[in-house]
C-alpha cells in the first residue's frame, strides 16, 4: 500500500513559511504599528521641529520657508516666558497634588482591600474617564461658581469668611473659585488624578508583601518601612504618574480657557497662534518647549534612579 | 527552666478555616526545632505567629518567659528567613544585611564591620556591593540568613528556606545551617514539608496535620515509633498492617506499622527464626534504585507490602529474577510499631 500525505492547505503552508522565517513573521507583526509610529508620529514631530525654524512674514502673512532663529527670538520674550512659567508652575503643582492624593488611595487599594472591593475601586477610579471630558470641565465651572455647591457648602459650614480670605490671596485667588487659579488647580487635579493613581497602584502591586514583613521583622516600625522599603520601590510608579499629569497639564488648552481668570497657558497660546493668527512657526516653537522640558524631566528622573527598581 | 518558646493552646482561625487549632508545645533554649507537615497543615501559620505577622485568635505565645502574644513584629527579638528570601531588591547585599542595624541607628563604620563579619560567616566575603539580582539562589539564601543573624535574635525562624534550591545545594545548605546554628548557638525554628530534611537537621520535630500537632519527638522517635498512621506514612515509608492480615501475623487485629528496610525477603522454604514475624506473598514489582532494591510484594489478602534490600549481593540481573516468584517476608517482632488507633 502506498502512503499518501494529503496536500497541505494554503493556511498550513503560510503557517509553516512564517514558522521557518521568524524575521518575516516579525516584520508582518510590526509593519502596521511601526509604520504608524514612523510616519505619523515621528514624522509630524520632525515636521513640527522644522516649522519652528521658519518665520511668519508680518507684511504678507505668509510663512517664509527659510532657516532662521527669528521665531525663537520671538518666543524668548517676556510675555511668552510668563505664559511658560505659569504653565510649568501649574503642571508642577498639579503633579505634586496628584501624587499626594493618589499615593494613600493606591496604597489602601493594593494593601487593604479584598479582591472584590479592589475591582470596585478600580472601576470607580476609571469611571470618570468614561464620560466626556468637556462635560466634566463645564460641570466643574458650575460646581465652583459663586452660587455653586462648593460656596453653598462652605456657607453651611459657616466658613464663608475663610473662603473669601483664600480668594483674596494674590496669584491663587480671584472673584470666585471658578475664576481663580486655585479653582483651575482643583479641576486639573480632578481630571488627571486617575493617571497618577493607576501607575502607583501598578508599582505597589509589584512590591511583595513579604518585603514589608521582612522590614518589620528586622525591627523597623511601619514609618521606617515606608521610608526605606515601600516608597523607594513604589517611586517608579510615582514618576510614571507624574509624567502623565505633568505633560497633560502642560499641553491642555481647554481647562484653562473654561476655568480660571483667562490668563493664557502654553496650550491656549499654541491654539491661538496656529488658528487665529496663522503663525504656525511660533506655534511650533511653543510646542518644542514642553517637549524639551519633558526630555529634561525624564533625564533627571533617570538620574534619581527612578527607573532602577523597575 | 525557661523555655525559648511556649505555645499555650494557640489557635488561629480564618473564618471557618482552623489553620491552627489549639496547639501547645515548648521549645528548649538552643534547640533546632522543626515544624513538619504537608502544605496547609498549619506549620507556617505557627511560625508567622511567633514572628508576629499573624495574631492568634486564642491562646498565648511566650518567648523566653515574656508574653509576646500581642507584641508587634518589630518589637520581638526574633528574626525570620523567608521562603522567597524577601531581599530588598533596591539595596546592595551590604545594605540588606545591615538593615536591622541601620534601623537601630548603629553607626555606619560599626555596621560595615559587622556586615563584613556576617558575610564571612555565610561564606560570601566581599559581596557587599552586589545587588540581590546578581546572586544565585543559594547566595541569596545565605544573604537572607546573614541579614537575620546580624541582629543576634533570641530565636531564628526559617520558613522553608531551602525549598527553592536544587537537591545538591539543599543538602550542602542543610549541613551549613547546622554548622552555623552550632556556631551562633541560638534557637532555630525550622518549617519544612520535607521529612528527610527534618530528620537530618532537627533535634526535635513537631509533626502537623490539619492544624494540630500529631506527634513531637526526636527524629529517631518519630521514625522508629510513629504514633499514628499519618506520621508512619508521612515520615518515611511504612507498611501499615491491620485487620485479618494483622491477626495472621501477630495474632491480634491491632494495627501496626513496619519499615520496609527491617524486612528480609527469603525463600518460602526458609524457616522463620524465633521472635520473628513472617508472611508469604508474591513479588509484584522490582525496582533497582542503585543503593538498594525495592520490592512490591502482594499478600494473599490482596494488600501490598514494600520491602527494601541493600544491594550487597544483588545485581540488576538477579534482583529482577525474583519477579512473580512466591517469597517469604521475615522481620524481627521488635520492628513492629503498634499504632494508637482503635481496632476497626
Amino acid at each position: 500500500m502506498e502512503l499518501t500525505t494529503p496536500k497541505p492547505s494554503i493556511f498550513r503552508r503560510i503557517s509553516t513559511a512564517l514558522h521557518n522565517h521568524p524575521g518575516l513573521f516579525l516584520l508582518l507583526l510590526l509593519a502596521l504599528p511601526l509604520g504608524w509610529m514612523l510616519l505619523v508620529y515621528i514624522g509630524s514631530l520632525i515636521g513640527l521641529l522644522i516649522q519652528s525654524f521658519f518665520y511668519l512674514d508680518g507684511f504678507t502673512g505668509q510663512v517664509v520657508r527659510q532657516f532662521t532663529l527669528r521665531t525663537y527670538g520671538d518666543l524668548f520674550t517676556r510675555p511668552h516666558m510668563e505664559i511658560f512659567g505659569r504653565t510649568v508652575a501649574m503642571a508642577a503643582s498639579v503633579t505634586v497634588g496628584a501624587a499626594l492624593m493618589a499615593f494613600p488611595l493606591a496604597y489602601y487599594t493594593v494593601r487593604y482591600t479584598s479582591r472584590r472591593l479592589r475591582a470596585i475601586l478600580y472601576l470607580l477610579i476609571l469611571l470618570p474617564l468614561w464620560s466626556s471630558y468637556i462635560i466634566r470641565v463645564y460641570s466643574w465651572k458650575l460646581i465652583l461658581a459663586k452660587e455653586g455647591i462648593v460656596s453653598w457648602f462652605v456657607g453651611q459650614l459657616g466658613l464663608t469668611a475663610v473662603l473669601d480670605w483664600v480668594l483674596r490671596l494674590p496669584v491663587i485667588g480671584g472673584p470666585s473659585l471658578s475664576i481663580s487659579s486655585l479653582g483651575l488647580f482643583l479641576v486639573f487635579l480632578y481630571i488627571w488624578l486617575p493617571y497618577m493613581i493607576l501607575p502607583i497602584m501598578a508599582s505597589l502591586e509589584r512590591v511583595s508583601k513579604s518585603l514589608g514583613e521582612a522590614s518589620g521583622d528586622l525591627g523597623a516600625r511601619p514609618s521606617t518601612t515606608f521610608r526605606y522599603v515601600t516608597l523607594p520601590l513604589a517611586f517608579p510608579g510615582v514618576v510614571a504618574g507624574s509624567i502623565f499629569t505633568f505633560s497633560l497639564t502642560l499641553g491642555d488648552y481647554i481647562i484653562p480657557s473654561v476655568i480660571g481668570d483667562s490668563s493664557p497657558f502654553i496650550g491656549m497660546t499654541v491654539y491661538s497662534y496656529q488658528g487665529t493668527s496663522g503663525n504656525i512657526p511660533l506655534a511650533a516653537a511653543f510646542t518644542v518647549l514642553p517637549i524639551t522640558i519633558m526630555a529634561i524631566y525624564l533625564l533627571v528622573a533617570r538620574r534619581l534612579g527612578a527607573f532602577e527598581a523597575l | 527552666m525557661t523555655f525559648a518558646i511556649e505555645f499555650n493552646n494557640v489557635s488561629r482561625h480564618f473564618g471557618e478555616v482552623r489553620a491552627v487549632d489549639d496547639v501547645s508545645f515548648t521549645v528548649r533554649d538552643g534547640e533546632f526545632f522543626t515544624l513538619l507537615g504537608p502544605s496547609g497543615s498549619g506549620k507556617t501559620t505557627c511560625l508567622r505567629m511567633i514572628a508576629g505577622f499573624e495574631q492568634p485568635t486564642a491562646g498565648r505565645i511566650v518567648l523566653y518567659g515574656r508574653d509576646v502574644t500581642t507584641l508587634p513584629a518589630y518589637d520581638r527579638e526574633v528574626n525570620t528567613v523567608f521562603q522567597d528570601y524577601a531581599l530588598f531588591p533596591h539595596m546592595t547585599v551590604g545594605d540588606n544585611i545591615g538593615y536591622g542595624l541601620m534601623v537601630r541607628k548603629v553607626p555606619k563604620p560599626e555596621r560595615e564591620r559587622q556586615v563584613a563579619e556576617m558575610l564571612k560567616l555565610v561564606r560570601l566575603p566581599g559581596m557587599e556591593r552586589r545587588k540581590p539580582s546578581q546572586l544565585s539562589g543559594g547566595q541569596r539564601q545565605r544573604v537572607a540568613l546573614a541579614r537575620a543573624l546580624i541582629n543576634h535574635p533570641k530565636v531564628l525562624l526559617l520558613d522553608e528556606p531551602l525549598g527553592a534550591l536544587d537537591l545538591k545545594l539543599r543538602q550542602q545548605m542543610q549541613v551549613e545551617l547546622k554548622a552555623i546554628q552550632h556556631e551562633v548557638g541560638i534557637t532555630f525554628i525550622f518549617v519544612t514539608h520535607d521529612q528527610e530534611e527534618a530528620l537530618t537537621m532537627s533535634d526535635r520535630i513537631a509533626v502537623f496535620d490539619m492544624g494540630q500537632i500529631v506527634q513531637i519527638g526526636a527524629p529517631s522517635d518519630l521514625y522508629e515509633r510513629p504514633r499514628t498512621r499519618f506520621v508512619a506514612g508521612f515520615v518515611g515509608t511504612s507498611n501499615i498492617l491491620s485487620g485479618e492480615t494483622a491477626v495472621t501475623i501477630t495474632g491480634s487485629a491491632q494495627p501496626f506499622s513496619v519499615r520496609p528496610e527491617k524486612i528480609r525477603l527469603v525463600d518460602v522454604a526458609t524457616a522463620v527464626p524465633a521472635a520473628h514475624c513472617a508472611i508469604e506473598g508474591q513479588v509484584q514489582d522490582v525496582v533497582y534504585v542503585g543503593m538498594h532494591t525495592r520490592y512490591t510484594v502482594a499478600l494473599p489478602s490482596g494488600e501490598e507490602m514494600i520491602v527494601v534490600q541493600q544491594n550487597m549481593d544483588v545485581t540488576p540481573q538477579n534482583g529482577t529474577a525474583v519477579r512473580g516468584k512466591a517469597v517469604r517476608l521475615v522481620w524481627p517482632r521488635a520492628a513492629n510499631n503498634v499504632l494508637e488507633e482503635a481496632i476497626g
